[in-house]
C-alpha cells in the first residue's frame, strides 16, 4: 500500500542545526513493519537517514522511536496498525533523552539510571556448589520482568521524567524489582531503602503510560507498585510516599471521603514544616476560588461510614 | 595525534563470548576493556531462544553422551579433544551462570529443569522460557557493570595492529558517535565479534552479524577454518527469514508437508523432527523441491501441544508468530522453510582460544585470541547441535579470557607506531570522498546475499559455486568505488555499513573457496555432484589464508579423534 513516512530529522553537523520533518512516499505491504519502511527508505531513497536497528524481531531493543506520538519498537509496529492506505505515519526520536542525529537518541542517561540501582545479584553467602534451590513458582514469575529488553520506550513516554529528569524512571525500577523479587538476592532491604528516597519509587504518578507502550509486556508501573508494597511491608523508614498511602487509607477508613488538607499535613508531618509552608500559596489560591474543602473536625463522615469501616476490618483480616 | 588507550587484554565484542572472556580475564587480574559496535545488550546473543546444553552428572547425565552426540552431529568433522572440553566443563559453567543470576527454568524440586533439543537423545538443554540468550546476556552485562570494566560502546573496530615482533598488539577503532579514531594497544586481543549471517539473504541473523572479526583476523594473517560449513536452520519464516526456535520441536511440534504427512518418518525414523539440523533442513528442501510444499514452505504444527505448553514454554515464539506471520501457534500450523542461521567455521583457535599453534603444526597470529561464533575451535564441525553455541560462547569465552590474561602477564607493553591509525583514517576519508551514484551498498549486499543463498545453501554443486565466485569477485570491485550520501562524521550509519560490507565480501569469498575445495558431502555441506561422505580424503579441515593476489590460500589440518571412530550417521 502507498504510505508516507514523515520523519523528524536532525543533523548536528549542519551549520545551524535544527530539527525538521522530511516526507518519504513509498510502497509497503500492510504486514510490513515501520522498520521495514525505514530500511527501505535507507536502501532505495535516502541512505543518509540515521537510525539504530539490528534484530528486526523485537528482541535487541535498538529501534525504540515515537510512532504517531507514542514510543514503540519500529520493528514490532505494523504499517497496518499505524496508518491507513494513503495516509501518513509520523516517526520521531524518543522523548526524555537528547537526540544525537535523526532517530538516534543518547541513551547514556538511561544507562546511568540502570547503574544507579546496582543491577546485579547480591546473594547472602558464597553460593552452594550446585545451583541455588528455589521453588519453581518463586522464580518463574521473574521471567515477566526479565523479558525487559532495555529499549527505553517506557522512559521516552514517562510523564514524570518529562517534568523531573531526576526520577529514576520505569525501566530502572522494573529492573530493581527483578532483584527485590528474586529469592536469591539478599540486598532487598538496602535496595528498598535506596528506592525509598526522593526520585525513587514514590515519584511515579501512576499514569500507566509505561504499561501501555512497553513492547514486551513488562508492565513497569505494576512493578513499581509491587516495590512500594514490599517497601511498606518491610517497613523501611517511612517517607512522604509511603505515608501518603497510609494516611490516605486512614482518612478513608475514618470518614469515608478524603480530607485533602489533612492528607497533605499528615503526609509531610509537622516536623517537615518547610514543605508545609510551601503549600501555603496553593492553599491561598484554593481559598480564593472557594475550593478549600472542610478539614479536621469540620470534615464530616459520609453516611454509611460503618459499612466502609467494616470493609476495612474485613480486608485487614484477609489481605 | 590520535588518542591511545592501553590495556593488558582487549576484547572486541560484547556478546556472550566477549563478556564472558572479559570477566575471566579480569578475574585473572588483567586490565581489560571491551570494544563493541553496539551496546552490549543489543548484541546478537540475545536472539537465542531455545537454550544451552550441559550434561549434569548429578542428574544422571554423562558428559560422554553429550560429547558423542556433538561429534556425531558434526558429521565427525569436530575436533574431539575440544568437544571433550566443552562437554566436561559445561556443567560448571551452567552452575556459574545460575550463581551470577540467570533465572533458568526450574523443575518441581526447585532444581534447574531441561528440555529436549535436536540431535540428542536426552533432555539436557537448560533454558529460560524462550529467551535464554537474552536472559544470559543481560546477566553477564550486570556482572561487567559490577566489575566496572570499561566498555567502549558504539566503537567500530576497523583493523588489528601488530607490534615490531609481528605479534597482534591492539586494534584501531573509531567512535561511531563522533567519527574519532583511536589506537587501542594491548598485550592480547580477543575477537568475540559474532557471526556472519548477513552474508546471506535471507538470514535469521541480526543486521549487525557481518563477520567483521573473521575478516579482521583473516586480513591480519590468521587462518579461517571450516568456512564451507554454513548451517541452514529447519524452521525459519518466509520473507525476512526470522527464526522459529528449535524449542518448538523440542517441546514436540510436528513437521508436515502439503499432504499432511509427518515426512521426517522417511528421513529419520528414530529421531524424527529432532534429527540433526542439516538432516531436517535437507529433508524439508527435498519435500519442497518435489512439490509437496505450500508456497515454498512446509508446516510446523504446534496445535497438539496445547495452550498451556505454548503459553508457558513458547510464549515469545508464539508472540513472534503472531506479530510476524499473523499466526497463533495454538490455532494454526505455521509455514516455515530452511534458512541460513549459523557459521560453524571461523577463526581457527586451539582449545584456549589462541589463534596460533603452540606446537607449530599450523601457522597463525601470535597475540590474537578468538571465541564465540566468530571462532572455530572446531566444536561444531560440519553441523552444530542446537543449544551448543551458547555453551561454546561461555566455555570457550571463559577459557580464552583466562588464557589471554595469563599470556599478557608474560609481556611488556607493546610498541606500535601510532601512524598506523592513519591507514584506516585514510580509508574512511576516501570512502567519504567518493561521489554517491547509482550503485549502492544496499544493492551490492543484496546481490551478494542472494547469490550465496542460491549457490551455497542446502544443496551445492561445482558450477553454481563457480558462478558465485565470479559474482563476488565483481562485487568486490564495485565495493571499491561505491559511495554514500552522508559525508558527516557523527553516527554515519552508511559508513559503518560500507565497512561491514567489505568484511562480508571477504567472508563470502572464503565460504566459496572452502566449499569448492571440499569435494564430498558432509554435515551442512551437501554437494549434488559428490553425494557421499569421503573419510578417506576429506576427514580433515580446510584452512584458508589471505594471500596477496586476493584468492584464499588453502591448507589442511587433520581432524583430532580421541575416542569416537567415524561411523555412518543415521538418526
Ligand atoms: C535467532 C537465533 C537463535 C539462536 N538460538 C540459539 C539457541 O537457542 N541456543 C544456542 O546455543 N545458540 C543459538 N543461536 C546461536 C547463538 O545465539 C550465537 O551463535 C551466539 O550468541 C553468538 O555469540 P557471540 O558472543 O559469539 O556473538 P554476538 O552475540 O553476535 O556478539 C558479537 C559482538 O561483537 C561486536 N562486534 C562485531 N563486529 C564488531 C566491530 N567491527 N567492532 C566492534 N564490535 C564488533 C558486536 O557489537 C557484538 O557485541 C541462535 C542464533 C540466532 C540467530
Ligand atoms: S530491531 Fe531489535 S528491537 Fe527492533
Amino acid at each position: 500500500m502507498n504510505t508516507t513516512l514523515r520523519i523528524r530529522r536532525f543533523n548536528p553537523e549542519q551549520k545551524s542545526p535544527a530539527p525538521f520533518f522530511q516526507e518519504y512516499e513509498l510502497e509497503l505491504a500492510p504486514s510490513d513493519s515501520v522498520l521495514d519502511g525505514l530500511i527501505k527508505i535507507r536502501e532505495t531513497l535516502d541512505d543518509s537517514l540515521a537510525l539504530r536497528c539490528s534484530c528486526r524481531g523485537a528482541i535487541c531493543g535498538s529501534c525504540g522511536m515515537r510512532i504517531n506520538g507514542h514510543a514503540a519498537l519500529a520493528c514490532k509496529t505494523k504499517i497496518l496498525s499505524a496508518t491507513q492506505e494513503g495516509s501518513t505515519i509520523q516517526v520521531e526520536p524518543m522523548n526524555n533523552m537528547p537526540v544525537i542525529k535523526d532517530l538516534i537518541t543518547d541513551m547514556a542517561p538511561f544507562w546511568d539510571k540502570i547503574r544507579q540501582i546496582q543491577p546485579w545479584l547480591q546473594p547472602a553467602a558464597p553460593p552452594p556448589t550446585a545451583e541455588h534451590l528455589a521453588p519453581a513458582e518463586t522464580m518463574s514469575h521473574l521471567s515477566g520482568v526479565m523479558s525487559c529488553i532495555m529499549c527505553g520506550v517506557c522512559v521516552s513516554d514517562c510523564t514524570v521524567l518529562e517534568v523531573d529528569s531526576t526520577f529514576v524512571g520505569p525501566a530502572a525500577l522494573a529492573k530493581a524489582y527483578r532483584f527485590v523479587a528474586d529469592p536469591r538476592d539478599a540486598a532487598t532491604t538496602q535496595r528498598l531503602q535506596v528506592l525509598n528516597q526522593p526520585s525513587g519509587m514514590w515519584d511515579c504518578t501512576r499514569c500507566m503510560e509505561c504499561i501501555q507502550v512497553c513492547p514486551k509486556g513488562v508492565g513497569p508501573m505494576d512493578r513499581i507498585m509491587a516495590l512500594r508494597e514490599q517497601g511498606m511491608n518491610e517497613s523501611v523508614p517511612s517517607t512522604c510516599g509511603s505515608r501518603h498511602a497510609e494516611v490516605f487509607a486512614d482518612l478513608i477508613e475514618d470518614k469515608g471521603i478524603l480530607d485533602e488538607p489533612m492528607l497533605a499535613i499528615r503526609t509531610f508531618g509537622f516536623q517537615n514544616w518547610r514543605r508545609l509552608l510551601g503549600l501555603i500559596p496553593v492553599a491561598i489560591q484554593s481559598f480564593r476560588h472557594q475550593r478549600i474543602p472542610p478539614s479536621g473536625p469540620f470534615h464530616r463522615a459520609v453516611p454509611g461510614i460503618d459499612q466502609i469501616k467494616r470493609l476495612f476490618t474485613r480486608m485487614r483480616k484477609q489481605p | 595525534m590520535s588518542t591511545v588507550h592501553t590495556y593488558d587484554v582487549l576484547v572486541v565484542g560484547a556478546g556472550l563470548a566477549g563478556m564472558r572472556a572479559a570477566l575471566a580475564a579480569y578475574q585473572q587480574g588483567a586490565t581489560v576493556a571491551i570494544l563493541t559496535k553496539v551496546h552490549p545488550v543489543r548484541s546478537h546473543s540475545n536472539a537465542a531462544q531455545g537454550g544451552i546444553n550441559a550434561a549434569l552428572t548429578d542428574r544422571g547425565d554423562k558428559w560422554e553422551d553429550h560429547a558423542f552426540e556433538t561429534v556425531k552431529g558434526s558429521d565427525y568433522l569436530g575436533d574431539q579433544d575440544a568437544i571433550e572440553v566443552l562437554a566436561k566443563e559445561a556443567g560448571d559453567d551452567i552452575i556459574a551462570l545460575e550463581h551470577m543470576g540467570v533465572i533458568f527454568n526450574r523443575n518441581e524440586e526447585g532444581r534447574l529443569g531441561t528440555r529436549r533439543f535436536g540431535g540428542q537423545k536426552r533432555a539436557r538443554t537448560f533454558f529460560v522460557s524462550d529467551f535464554t540468550g537474552q536472559a544470559m546476556l543481560h546477566v553477564l552485562f550486570e556482572q561487567i557493570l559490577q566489575a566496572k570494566l570499561p566498555i567502549y560502546e558504539e566503537w567500530f573496530v576497523t583493523s588489528t595492529v601488530k607490534d615490531d615482533h609481528g605479534r597482534c598488539a591492539g586494534v584501531i577503532a573509531f567512535e561511531i558517535r563522533t567519527g574519532n579514531f583511536a589506537l587501542f594497544k594491548a598485550k592480547a586481543v580477543i575477537l568475540a565479534s559474532g557471526g556472519l549471517g548477513r552474508v546471506y539473504e535471507p538470514s535469521t541473523n541480526a543486521l549487525i552479524c557481518t563477520g567483521d572479526g573473521m575478516s579482521l583476523a583473516y586480513r591480519a594473517g590468521a587462518p579461517l577454518m571450516d568456512m564451507e560449513m554454513v548451517q541452514y536452520h529447519p524452521t525459519t519464516l518466509k520473507g525476512k527469514g526470522l527464526l522459529i526456535s528449535e524449542a518448538a520441536r523440542g517441546e514436540g511440534a510436528y513437521l508436515l508437508n502439503s499432504e499432511g504427512d509427518r515426512f521426517m518418518e522417511r528421513y529419520a525414523p528414530n529421531m524424527m523432527e529432532l534429527a540433526s539440523r542439516d538432516v531436517v533442513s535437507r529433508a524439508e528442501q527435498l519435500e519442497i523441491n518435489e512439490g509437496r510444499d505450500i508456497n515454498g514452505c512446509v508446516l510446523l504444527d504446534c496445535r497438539h501441544l496445547g495452550k498451556t505448553v505454548i503459553n508457558d514454554r513458547l510464549r515469545q515464539i508464539n508472540e513472534e508468530a503472531k506479530t510476524f506471520a499473523n499466526i497463533d501457534l495454538a490455532e494454526e500450523p505455521i509455514p516455515i522453510r530452511p534458512g541460513m542461521h549459523y557459521q560453524m567455521g571461523g577463526i581457527k583457535t586451539d582449545i584456549d582460544g589462541r589463534c596460533w599453534d603452540i606446537n607449530k603444526e599450523w601457522k597463525g597470529l601470535l597475540g590474537l585470541f578468538a571465541a564465540g561464533e566468530t571462532a572455530c575451535v572446531s566444536l561444531h564441525g560440519g553441523n552444530r547441535l542446537g543449544a551448543n553455541s551458547l555453551l561454546d560462547t561461555v566455555v570457550f569465552g571463559r577459557r580464552a579470557g583466562a588464557c589471554a590474561a595469563e599470556y599478557a602477564k608474560t609481556l611488556n607493553d607493546p610498541k606500535i607506531s601510532e601512524a598506523l591509525v592513519d591507514v584506516d583514517h585514510d580509508l574512511v576519508s576516501s570512502i567519504l570522498r567518493r561521489p554517491s551514484h547509482d550503485d549502492t551498498i544496499a544493492r551490492i549486499r543484496l546481490e551478494m546475499g542472494q547469490t550465496m543463498n542460491r549457490h551455497l545453501s542446502v544443496f551445492r554443486e561445482e558450477e553454481g559455486m563457480r558462478t558465485a565466485r565470479q559474482v563476488i569477485h565483481a562485487l568486490k570491485d564495485r565495493w571499491l568505488t561505491v559511495g554514500i550520501t552522508d559525508k558527516g562524521h557523527v553516527f554515519n550509519t552508511g559508513l559503518v555499513n560500507t565497512l561491514e560490507l567489505g568484511f562480508m565480501l571477504d567472508c563470502a569469498e572464503t565460504i566459496i573457496a572452502g566449499a569448492l575445495t571440499r569435494q564430498e558431502s558432509r554435515g551442512a555441506h551437501f554437494r549434488t555432484d559428490y553425494l557421499n561422505r569421503d573419510d578417506e580424503d576429506w576427514l580433515r579441515h580446510i584452512l584458508l589464508y589471505h594471500s596477496a593476489n586476493g584468492s584464499p590460500e588453502i591448507d589442511y589440518l587433520p581432524v583430532r579423534i580421541t575416542q569416537w571412530k567415524p561411523q555412518t550417521r543415521v538418526y
